[in-house]
């Protein structure tokens, strides 16, 4: 299993580097780097137990998100709205519930990561590594695709900051 | 035993002598496999789409069915004068007051002719039309969900049969009267039926936007069996035609007295004209009752209102609005070719068709060529009508559509076949045996300027041996013929449900981009909608115990109600909150006298429980929803009546004492 992990990020690094080269850069080959991986000790969060890796953006429409220093409160407070209508049945906020529990998670995902987890949960559970490690955690539960725009997804964001 | 022996001799001879009839039953099977290629036409690759959409009255079911062709695979039940325990509709208190009438609620119908909406005299895919004929309503059904939006009765109607077909902008729905009766209704002995019954021709209104219906005026007519219309269209807009039989106006055993004239009538309606009487003031305003129940697509519920005044024009005092042509012997199908012009009346009893041209009638109307009138309204003179006549072409022939090409194909009842001749010269050009005894008959776009000639769907009346057998009641035959070519050819033939008077059919992509697929949970304002864990909760007022509850994948919330008491009346409130497409969760609860309900994304839902003895009692959701579906359920507790366990719901112990 550890072996389809390290599989998989490097075929995430060598997909990263073909997008490189289509931003008209010239295309220069990276090889992979396994072997620094491989000395890495993971590291596992507390939460729920599985591998951290901030570098993992998931799969979906997000590929980078600014975070400013200081928190949008009034972009957090409509994140809020958003999350209780549409995720707290199965997500409370500070405790483990039906899913994760969303305090701190910016601390063991990266933000694209959490937001293509809101907008794309079908595609993530099937072929995000880490994704796939949290559906077994949660006995199953599958994440249901709330139809959540990318603009909601990164006001949900910010409300987690406040968590 | 001996009536078994008695019905196989009747049916053996039935079948000898229509056997001997050209191009009857002829017991030799053919089908598809038959032609070589038919197969691959009706083949729709696993994951792909048929290219058209049919909506098949589901007769005596009281439902709409979407089909797909030329597969002919189900799509969806539509329920609409029936309930239906699969969705909950007619059971839930949100759609119970859809089946309500002014004689109360009613659970079933007998649903007729679908009629798909038109602009400039092309289908647009925006509602399809429903008759009910037992107690005459007209429903509405939106194409964006594929449910009955409203639901309007007819007064001063019985047997609402040659209804609900559309003019060419879907300015007016149009319902008539097959059986008539005393307008107002009062007690009177039935042999007085001459000359005292009465019909109504109903024109209903349609707001284009929301397309609610209204009743804009009803015409009085003489109390003839208005048996099927359709409306003018192109030259012939403005007008509506309506076939009649029993003009004799017998009232028993009507299989002899109602055949005795050797014509009856088509009766053209000028419904422009009939629109300057309203604007000058000559409707009569009477009163009368009859329900109007519309649904509300934000609180997703039914409002039932009884409304009491109906304007009335009378045909027999009001000149220029109705017109009455002689006609082949008791017809049936009354068809307009899509240039308008020729209205064909299909001779049930006399087997010719009679071809009337529209051009004709108004040369006649304008010169005054009557024969006589018959309760003042004028009777034109047959031969200034008609165009043509097809001389026999088979016998029994009940419908008639047409094609893109000037060719009409109709229906042969007795003679078991379908016919396809050419509309400007009425020669023959292929006859095709139907299995067994066809009805109605679908072209797509074939109540309308624009028709799409590529299939042709025929509802058949008898199965026999078609399918394998079930005992003594089989589904009717439907048969898809490819009229492509200059002989018909059968591709299909599959059983339908109920038994289809009519369909409507219509190229997928003028309905398939604007169907929705989920509600949105902002815009829902349902009264006991619960959006999330801080809404969810339990409330008494008196025996009445509210439970606003909310279904996500996979729990309901509360999953643990103590403190019902038997005695009580326990309304779920149920919240799909869920926005994803195609994700329902159903609500069953144990004990409840009542269906299942089956709730959609976005939508609330109730249901009524009334517990009867003290336990413990499960619910569960219905529908698989997910890997962990076995594990949706929750439990009720209901103690007895003087209890004094206190009210308390939670989920995984929240909000529990």
């Amino acid at each position: 299993m550890k072996k389809f992990v390290l599989l998989l990020l490097a075929a995430f690094i060598m997909f990263g580097c073909a997008s490189n080269s289509e931003k008209g850069k010239p295309p220069k080959f990276k090889a992979p780097k396994i072997a620094k991986t491989e000395e890495q000790e993971p590291v596992y969060d507390k939460v729920d137990g599985v591998a951290v890796d901030m570098n993992n953006k998931g799969i979906g429409p997000v590929k980078s998100v600014t975070i400013p220093e200081t928190i949008d409160m009034a972009l957090a407070k409509e994140g809020e709205g958003i999350y209780n209508a549409l995720c707290l049945a199965c997500h409370r906020p500070t405790q483990k519930f039906i899913g994760p529990a969303p305090k701190g998670v910016l601390e063991r995902r990266s933000p694209e990561w959490v937001m293509n987890m809101i907008i794309n949960p079908e595609k993530m559970v099937a072929e995000d590594p880490i994704a796939k490690k949290l559906l077994i955690e949660y006995n199953g539960s599958p994440m249901a695709n709330q139809g959540v725009t990318e603009e909601k997804a990164r006001a949900i964001l910010e409300y987690f900051r406040t968590l | 035993m001996k009536h078994l022996i008695k019905l196989t001799s009747i049916i053996t001879a039935l079948v000898l002598i229509t056997s001997c009839s050209p191009g009857g039953m002829s017991g030799e099977k053919s089908g598809p496999g038959s032609k070589k290629g038919a197969a691959e036409k009706v083949y729709v690759a696993p994951g792909e789409y048929d290219e058209y959409y049919g909506f098949l009255s589901g007769g005596f079911s009281g439902q709409l069915y979407a089909y797909g062709f030329p597969s002919a695979r189900l799509l969806k039940i539509i329920p609409v004068f029936s309930q239906d325990p699969q969705t909950g509709y007619g059971y839930t208190e949100e759609s119970k007051p859809m089946l309500e009438t002014s004689y109360g609620f009613i659970p079933w119908d007998d649903l007729h002719h679908p009629d798909i909406s038109q602009t400039n005299g092309e289908l647009d895919g925006r509602w399809v039309f429903v008759n009910a004929n037992n107690t005459p309503r007209i429903a509405r059904v939106d194409l964006r969900d594929f449910n009955t939006a409203e639901i309007i009765e007819i007064p001063n109607s019985a047997g609402n049969h040659s209804s609900a077909f559309i003019t060419e902008n879907t300015e007016y729905v149009v319902a008539g009267t097959r059986f008539g009766v005393p307008i107002p209704q009062r007690d009177m002995p039935i042999q007085d039926y001459k000359g005292n019954f009465k019909a109504s021709l109903t024109f209903l209104s349609v707001d284009q936007k929301t397309g609610q219906m209204d009743i804009a005026f009803q015409i009085r007519m003489p109390g003839f069996n208005y048996d099927l219309s359709h409306p003018g269209r192109d030259k012939s807009h403005g007008w509506f035609f309506f076939t009649t039989y029993n003009t004799e106006e017998a009232f028993t055993l009507l299989e002899v007295n109602a055949s005795q004239q050797d014509k009856d009538f088509v009766a053209a309606v000028n419904w422009k004209k009939a629109e300057e009487y309203i604007k000058e003031g000559k409707g009569v305003v009477e009163k009368t009752r009859y329900a109007h129940n519309i649904y509300d697509e934000k609180t997703h519920t039914t409002t039932h209102t009884i409304k009491d005044k109906v304007t009335v024009l009378d045909a027999s005092n009001l000149p220029g609005l109705v017109y009455l042509i002689p006609s082949a012997k008791s017809p049936h199908g009354c068809d307009v070719d899509p240039t308008g012009e020729y209205i064909i009346s299909n001779g049930k009893l006399s087997s010719n068709l009679v071809v009337h041209s529209y051009s004709k009638i108004m040369n006649a109307i304008e010169k005054e060529l009557y024969e006589g009138e018959a309760y003042g309204i004028p009777i034109l003179k047959f031969e200034e009508t008609i165009a043509g006549i097809v001389e026999q072409p088979g016998i029994g022939p009940l419908h008639t559509e047409f094609d893109n090409k000037g060719h009409a194909y109709t229906t042969f009842f007795v003679s078991s076949e379908v016919v396809k001749w050419k509309v400007e010269t009425r020669q023959i050009i292929d006859r095709q045996p139907a299995y067994y005894s066809p009805g109605h008959l679908c072209i797509p776009g074939g109540n309308s300027r624009k028709p799409d000639g590529k299939y042709l769907l025929v509802m058949n009346k008898i199965t026999k041996d078609r399918y394998l057998p079930v005992g003594p009641e089989l589904n009717q035959a439907g048969q898809l013929f490819d009229i492509t070519g200059e002989k018909m050819e059968l591709l299909l033939d599959f059983p339908m449900i109920g038994e289809p008077h009519y369909a409507g059919m219509i190229h997928a992509d003028k309905v398939k981009d604007r169907t929705l697929q989920i509600y949105d949970l902002d815009e829902n304002k349902h009264p006991g909608v619960a959006k999330g864990p801080d809404n969810v909760r339990v409330e008494r007022k008196g025996n009445n115990v509210h439970v606003y509850m909310t279904m996500i994948r996979s729990h309901f919330n509360p999953d643990n109600i103590e403190g019902v008491k038997v005695g009580d009346k326990v309304y779920f409130h149920v919240t799909n909150i869920e926005q994803d497409y195609d994700i329902p969760h159903g609500f069953a609860m144990m004990g409840a006298r009542n269906s299942e309900m089956l709730i959609v994304p976005g939508k609330t839902e109730t249901l009524v429980w009334e517990p009867q003895a003290e336990g413990v009692y499960p619910f569960y959701c219905t529908d698989f929803c997910s890997a962990l579906h076995q594990e949706m359920q929750g439990y009720v507790r209901v103690s007895p009546a003087n209890s004094n366990v206190k009210l308390t719901w939670g989920l995984n112990h929240e909000n529990y004492e």
